[in-house]
Protein backbone atom coordinates (compact mmCIF):
# COMPACT_ATOMS: atom_id res chain seq x y z
CA UNK A 1 0.00 0.00 0.00
CA UNK A 2 1.34 3.38 -1.14
CA UNK A 3 2.51 5.79 1.92
CA UNK A 4 0.19 8.22 1.41
CA UNK A 5 -2.92 5.53 1.59
CA UNK A 6 -1.16 3.87 4.81
CA UNK A 7 -1.24 7.37 6.48
CA UNK A 8 -5.06 8.36 5.38
CA UNK A 9 -6.15 5.10 6.73
CA UNK A 10 -4.48 5.70 9.95
CA UNK A 11 -5.84 9.14 9.94
CA UNK A 12 -9.20 8.07 9.38
CA UNK A 13 -8.95 5.29 11.98
CA UNK A 14 -7.81 7.59 14.81
CA UNK A 15 -4.61 5.32 15.14
CA UNK A 16 -0.61 7.04 15.02
CA UNK A 17 1.14 7.74 12.06
CA UNK A 18 4.40 6.18 12.60
CA UNK A 19 7.17 8.64 10.87
CA UNK A 20 8.47 6.51 8.66
CA UNK A 21 4.82 5.98 6.77
CA UNK A 22 5.23 9.64 6.04
CA UNK A 23 5.06 10.72 2.69
CA UNK A 24 8.28 12.89 2.15
CA UNK A 25 8.38 12.74 -1.11
CA UNK A 26 4.44 13.28 -1.68
CA UNK A 27 4.67 16.89 -0.12
CA UNK A 28 3.10 18.95 -2.21
CA UNK A 29 5.94 21.39 -3.61
CA UNK A 30 3.75 23.57 -5.22
CA UNK A 31 2.27 25.21 -1.75
CA UNK A 32 5.10 24.64 0.16
CA UNK A 33 7.24 27.26 -0.91
CA UNK A 34 6.41 30.10 1.30
CA UNK A 35 4.95 32.76 -0.62
CA UNK A 36 2.69 30.88 -2.67
CA UNK A 37 1.28 29.21 1.13
CA UNK A 38 0.78 32.72 2.01
CA UNK A 39 -1.03 32.99 -0.92
CA UNK A 40 -3.28 30.20 -0.68
CA UNK A 41 -3.91 30.66 3.06
CA UNK A 42 -4.58 34.37 2.63
CA UNK A 43 -7.32 33.46 0.28
CA UNK A 44 -8.75 30.70 2.00
CA UNK A 45 -9.77 32.73 5.03
CA UNK A 46 -11.17 35.36 2.59
CA UNK A 47 -13.53 35.63 -0.55
CA UNK A 48 -11.36 37.57 -2.83
CA UNK A 49 -8.24 39.53 -2.22
CA UNK A 50 -7.18 42.34 -4.55
CA UNK A 51 -3.55 42.03 -6.43
CA UNK A 52 -2.53 45.62 -4.38
CA UNK A 53 -3.84 44.30 -0.77
CA UNK A 54 -2.79 40.43 -1.13
CA UNK A 55 1.33 42.28 -1.71
CA UNK A 56 0.77 44.32 1.37
CA UNK A 57 -0.43 41.37 3.53
CA UNK A 58 2.93 39.13 2.28
CA UNK A 59 5.28 42.00 2.31
CA UNK A 60 6.51 41.14 -1.00
CA UNK A 61 6.97 42.45 -4.34
CA UNK A 62 4.93 43.31 -7.21
CA UNK A 63 7.27 40.67 -9.88
CA UNK A 64 7.68 37.96 -6.87
CA UNK A 65 3.71 38.57 -6.19
CA UNK A 66 2.91 37.60 -10.19
CA UNK A 67 5.17 34.46 -10.50
CA UNK A 68 4.01 33.06 -7.61
CA UNK A 69 0.59 33.72 -8.13
CA UNK A 70 0.88 32.70 -11.60
CA UNK A 71 2.31 29.49 -10.96
CA UNK A 72 -1.18 28.74 -8.52
CA UNK A 73 -2.76 30.06 -11.41
CA UNK A 74 -1.69 27.37 -13.80
CA UNK A 75 -2.05 24.51 -11.48
CA UNK A 76 -5.89 25.16 -10.70
CA UNK A 77 -5.42 25.80 -7.46
CA UNK A 78 -6.37 30.19 -7.70
CA UNK A 79 -8.49 32.05 -9.78
CA UNK A 80 -7.61 35.62 -11.41
CA UNK A 81 -10.22 37.75 -12.33
CA UNK A 82 -9.17 41.97 -14.10
CA UNK A 83 -11.56 44.43 -14.46
CA UNK A 84 -11.73 48.13 -14.25
CA UNK A 85 -12.42 49.91 -11.39
CA UNK A 86 -13.22 53.79 -12.50
CA UNK A 87 -9.95 54.09 -15.09
CA UNK A 88 -7.66 52.13 -12.35
CA UNK A 89 -7.20 48.08 -13.53
CA UNK A 90 -7.59 45.98 -10.75
CA UNK A 91 -7.02 41.92 -10.34
CA UNK A 92 -8.41 40.24 -7.77
CA UNK A 93 -7.41 36.60 -6.64
CA UNK A 94 -10.30 33.23 -5.27
CA UNK A 95 -9.06 29.78 -3.94
CA UNK A 96 -10.68 27.24 -6.08
CA UNK A 97 -11.72 24.17 -4.85
CA UNK A 98 -8.68 22.43 -5.99
CA UNK A 99 -6.67 25.03 -3.87
CA UNK A 100 -8.72 24.29 -1.20
CA UNK A 101 -7.79 20.70 -1.35
CA UNK A 102 -4.45 21.03 -1.73
CA UNK A 103 -4.12 22.99 1.53
CA UNK A 104 -6.14 20.79 3.51
CA UNK A 105 -3.59 18.05 2.36
CA UNK A 106 -0.69 20.63 3.18
CA UNK A 107 -2.27 20.97 6.97
CA UNK A 108 -2.95 17.14 7.29
CA UNK A 109 0.79 16.42 6.14
CA UNK A 110 2.41 19.08 8.58
CA UNK A 111 0.18 17.53 11.52
CA UNK A 112 1.11 13.93 10.51
CA UNK A 113 4.91 15.09 10.86
CA UNK A 114 4.47 16.66 13.71
CA UNK A 115 2.33 13.03 15.26
CA UNK A 116 5.44 10.92 13.18
CA UNK A 117 8.02 12.95 15.09
CA UNK A 118 6.66 13.29 18.63
CA UNK A 119 6.28 9.57 18.71
CA UNK A 120 9.92 9.18 18.59
CA UNK B 1 47.18 31.00 9.81
CA UNK B 2 43.96 29.74 7.73
CA UNK B 3 40.76 29.24 8.64
CA UNK B 4 38.58 26.02 7.55
CA UNK B 5 35.73 27.43 5.58
CA UNK B 6 33.41 25.54 8.16
CA UNK B 7 34.78 26.07 11.46
CA UNK B 8 31.55 25.03 12.61
CA UNK B 9 28.77 22.72 11.28
CA UNK B 10 25.00 23.82 12.08
CA UNK B 11 22.58 22.17 13.78
CA UNK B 12 20.07 20.02 11.85
CA UNK B 13 16.82 21.57 12.11
CA UNK B 14 14.30 18.53 13.70
CA UNK B 15 11.81 18.13 10.71
CA UNK B 16 8.85 18.50 13.39
CA UNK B 17 9.99 22.36 14.01
CA UNK B 18 9.91 23.35 10.40
CA UNK B 19 6.02 22.01 10.30
CA UNK B 20 5.71 23.56 13.61
CA UNK B 21 6.89 27.00 11.74
CA UNK B 22 4.90 26.29 8.40
CA UNK B 23 1.75 25.26 10.32
CA UNK B 24 2.62 28.94 12.18
CA UNK B 25 2.83 30.51 9.14
CA UNK B 26 -0.16 29.68 7.96
CA UNK B 27 -2.27 30.32 11.13
CA UNK B 28 -0.64 33.63 10.95
CA UNK B 29 -1.21 34.92 7.52
CA UNK B 30 -5.26 33.94 7.94
CA UNK B 31 -5.19 35.57 11.03
CA UNK B 32 -3.71 38.60 9.09
CA UNK B 33 -6.03 37.97 5.84
CA UNK B 34 -8.73 37.34 7.99
CA UNK B 35 -8.80 41.25 9.15
CA UNK B 36 -10.11 42.05 5.87
CA UNK B 37 -13.14 40.12 6.41
CA UNK B 38 -14.12 40.75 10.20
CA UNK B 39 -16.20 44.43 10.40
CA UNK B 40 -18.44 44.42 7.71
CA UNK B 41 -18.70 47.66 5.78
CA UNK B 42 -22.15 46.99 3.68
CA UNK B 43 -23.47 46.36 7.49
CA UNK B 44 -22.22 49.10 8.61
CA UNK B 45 -23.62 51.59 6.09
CA UNK B 46 -26.69 50.28 6.95
CA UNK B 47 -26.37 50.69 10.43
CA UNK B 48 -25.74 54.22 9.40
CA UNK B 49 -28.93 54.51 7.17
CA UNK B 50 -30.79 53.16 10.31
CA UNK B 51 -29.15 56.01 12.51
CA UNK B 52 -30.28 58.48 10.45
CA UNK B 53 -33.99 57.71 10.76
CA UNK B 54 -34.13 57.67 14.37
CA UNK B 55 -32.27 60.77 14.50
CA UNK B 56 -34.92 62.37 11.89
CA UNK B 57 -37.65 61.15 14.17
CA UNK B 58 -35.37 61.66 17.66
CA UNK B 59 -34.72 65.49 16.28
CA UNK B 60 -39.18 66.14 16.57
CA UNK B 61 -39.12 65.17 20.14
CA UNK B 62 -39.84 67.98 22.60
CA UNK B 63 -37.72 66.79 24.92
CA UNK B 64 -33.71 65.57 24.92
CA UNK B 65 -35.60 62.59 27.47
CA UNK B 66 -37.24 61.98 24.56
CA UNK B 67 -35.03 62.41 22.08
CA UNK B 68 -32.63 60.02 24.05
CA UNK B 69 -35.28 57.75 24.40
CA UNK B 70 -35.60 57.29 20.49
CA UNK B 71 -31.85 56.95 20.23
CA UNK B 72 -32.02 54.03 22.93
CA UNK B 73 -34.90 52.29 20.99
CA UNK B 74 -33.21 52.31 17.76
CA UNK B 75 -30.07 50.65 19.05
CA UNK B 76 -31.46 47.46 19.09
CA UNK B 77 -32.35 47.80 15.48
CA UNK B 78 -28.58 48.81 14.64
CA UNK B 79 -27.22 46.28 16.78
CA UNK B 80 -29.05 43.11 15.07
CA UNK B 81 -28.38 44.64 11.55
CA UNK B 82 -24.29 44.86 13.32
CA UNK B 83 -24.79 41.29 14.29
CA UNK B 84 -26.80 39.60 11.36
CA UNK B 85 -23.78 41.48 8.60
CA UNK B 86 -20.59 40.06 11.14
CA UNK B 87 -22.13 36.52 10.16
CA UNK B 88 -23.12 37.29 6.55
CA UNK B 89 -19.91 37.94 5.84
CA UNK B 90 -17.87 35.32 7.64
CA UNK B 91 -20.32 32.71 5.90
CA UNK B 92 -19.49 34.26 2.18
CA UNK B 93 -15.80 34.41 3.12
CA UNK B 94 -16.07 30.47 4.67
CA UNK B 95 -14.64 32.01 8.03
CA UNK B 96 -15.69 30.53 11.42
CA UNK B 97 -18.39 32.89 13.07
CA UNK B 98 -15.55 34.01 15.78
CA UNK B 99 -12.70 33.80 14.35
CA UNK B 100 -9.87 35.19 15.63
CA UNK B 101 -9.93 38.60 14.27
CA UNK B 102 -13.75 39.04 14.29
CA UNK B 103 -13.50 37.57 17.95
CA UNK B 104 -10.79 40.20 18.60
CA UNK B 105 -13.35 42.58 17.02
CA UNK B 106 -16.29 41.85 19.25
CA UNK B 107 -14.69 41.35 22.60
CA UNK B 108 -12.34 44.52 22.43
CA UNK B 109 -16.07 46.44 21.33
CA UNK B 110 -18.18 44.59 24.15
CA UNK B 111 -16.39 46.23 27.28
CA UNK B 112 -17.10 49.63 25.58
CA UNK B 113 -20.72 49.01 24.84
CA UNK B 114 -21.37 48.04 28.26
CA UNK B 115 -19.86 50.73 29.72
CA UNK B 116 -22.04 53.23 27.89
CA UNK B 117 -24.76 51.15 28.72
CA UNK B 118 -24.18 51.92 32.66
CA UNK B 119 -23.64 55.09 32.26
CA UNK B 120 -26.39 55.81 30.50
CA UNK B 121 -28.34 54.93 33.68
CA UNK B 122 -25.99 56.71 35.86
CA UNK B 123 -26.05 59.92 33.78
CA UNK B 124 -30.30 59.73 33.26
CA UNK B 125 -30.43 59.16 37.19
CA UNK B 126 -28.07 62.13 38.18
CA UNK B 127 -29.71 64.54 35.76
CA UNK B 128 -27.09 64.46 33.21
CA UNK B 129 -28.85 63.85 29.85
CA UNK B 130 -26.76 66.38 28.25
CA UNK B 131 -23.83 64.46 28.10
CA UNK B 132 -25.05 61.37 27.15
CA UNK B 133 -24.43 61.87 23.09
CA UNK B 134 -20.69 63.13 23.74
CA UNK B 135 -20.08 59.69 25.92
CA UNK B 136 -22.12 57.55 23.46
CA UNK B 137 -19.63 58.87 20.79
CA UNK B 138 -17.18 58.59 22.52
CA UNK B 139 -16.95 55.09 24.54
CA UNK B 140 -18.24 53.74 20.78
CA UNK B 141 -15.27 54.70 19.10
CA UNK B 142 -13.17 53.92 21.89
CA UNK B 143 -14.06 50.74 21.44
CA UNK B 144 -13.56 50.90 17.66
CA UNK B 145 -10.32 52.19 18.50
CA UNK B 146 -9.08 48.89 20.26
CA UNK B 147 -11.16 46.60 18.09
CA UNK B 148 -9.04 48.43 14.86
CA UNK B 149 -6.15 48.08 16.56
CA UNK B 150 -6.34 44.25 14.70
CA UNK B 151 -7.78 45.10 11.66
CA UNK B 152 -7.35 47.16 8.63
CA UNK B 153 -6.11 50.69 9.11
CA UNK B 154 -9.21 52.33 8.17
CA UNK B 155 -11.31 50.70 10.99
CA UNK B 156 -9.19 52.48 14.15
CA UNK B 157 -9.56 55.93 12.03
CA UNK B 158 -13.13 55.58 12.33
CA UNK B 159 -12.64 54.91 15.85
CA UNK B 160 -10.76 58.07 16.23
CA UNK B 161 -13.35 59.89 14.18
CA UNK B 162 -16.04 59.39 16.55
CA UNK B 163 -13.90 59.83 19.54
CA UNK B 164 -12.98 62.92 18.04
CA UNK B 165 -17.08 63.88 17.86
CA UNK B 166 -17.71 62.75 20.90
CA UNK B 167 -14.90 65.15 22.56
CA UNK B 168 -16.53 67.50 20.59
CA UNK B 169 -20.08 66.82 21.44
CA UNK B 170 -19.40 66.94 25.45
CA UNK B 171 -18.07 70.79 25.52
CA UNK B 172 -21.13 71.72 22.68
CA UNK B 173 -24.40 72.98 23.74
CA UNK B 174 -26.89 70.43 24.83
CA UNK B 175 -29.52 70.65 21.80
CA UNK B 176 -26.82 69.70 18.98
CA UNK B 177 -26.50 66.18 20.87
CA UNK B 178 -29.24 64.78 18.53
CA UNK B 179 -26.64 66.58 15.80
CA UNK B 180 -23.84 64.96 16.67
CA UNK B 181 -25.03 61.60 16.81
CA UNK B 182 -26.43 61.74 13.24
CA UNK B 183 -23.25 63.32 12.02
CA UNK B 184 -21.56 60.17 14.00
CA UNK B 185 -23.63 56.90 13.97
CA UNK B 186 -25.44 58.03 10.64
CA UNK B 187 -22.70 59.97 9.01
CA UNK B 188 -19.33 58.19 10.05
CA UNK B 189 -21.06 54.82 9.91
CA UNK B 190 -22.22 55.62 6.21
CA UNK B 191 -18.89 57.37 4.80
CA UNK B 192 -16.27 54.65 6.10
CA UNK B 193 -19.21 51.47 5.91
CA UNK B 194 -18.58 52.11 2.09
CA UNK B 195 -14.80 52.42 2.23
CA UNK B 196 -14.43 49.13 3.83
CA UNK B 197 -16.99 47.10 1.98
CA UNK B 198 -15.35 48.77 -1.57
CA UNK B 199 -12.03 47.89 -0.29
CA UNK B 200 -12.42 45.10 1.96
CA UNK B 201 -14.88 42.34 0.15
CA UNK B 202 -17.94 43.78 1.81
Amino acid sequence: MAKAAVVEERQARGTRVRAAEVPALELDRLIHERMRLGIVSALAVTEAISFNDLKKLLKTTDGNLSVHARKLEEAGYIGCSKYFEGRLPKTEYRLKAGGRRALERYLAHMEALIEATRER
Amino acid sequence: MSQPLRAHRAEPIPINAHAYDNLRYIRETMERAGSFTAVPGWGGLWMGVTALVAGAVAGRQPTIERMLAVWVAGAPVGLAIGVWAIVRKAQRARLPLLSCPGRKFVLSLAPSILAGALLTLALYQAGLEAVIPGMWLLLYGAGVVTGGAFSVRVVPVMGVCFMALGATALFSPAGWGNWFLMAGFGGLQIVFGLMIARRFGG
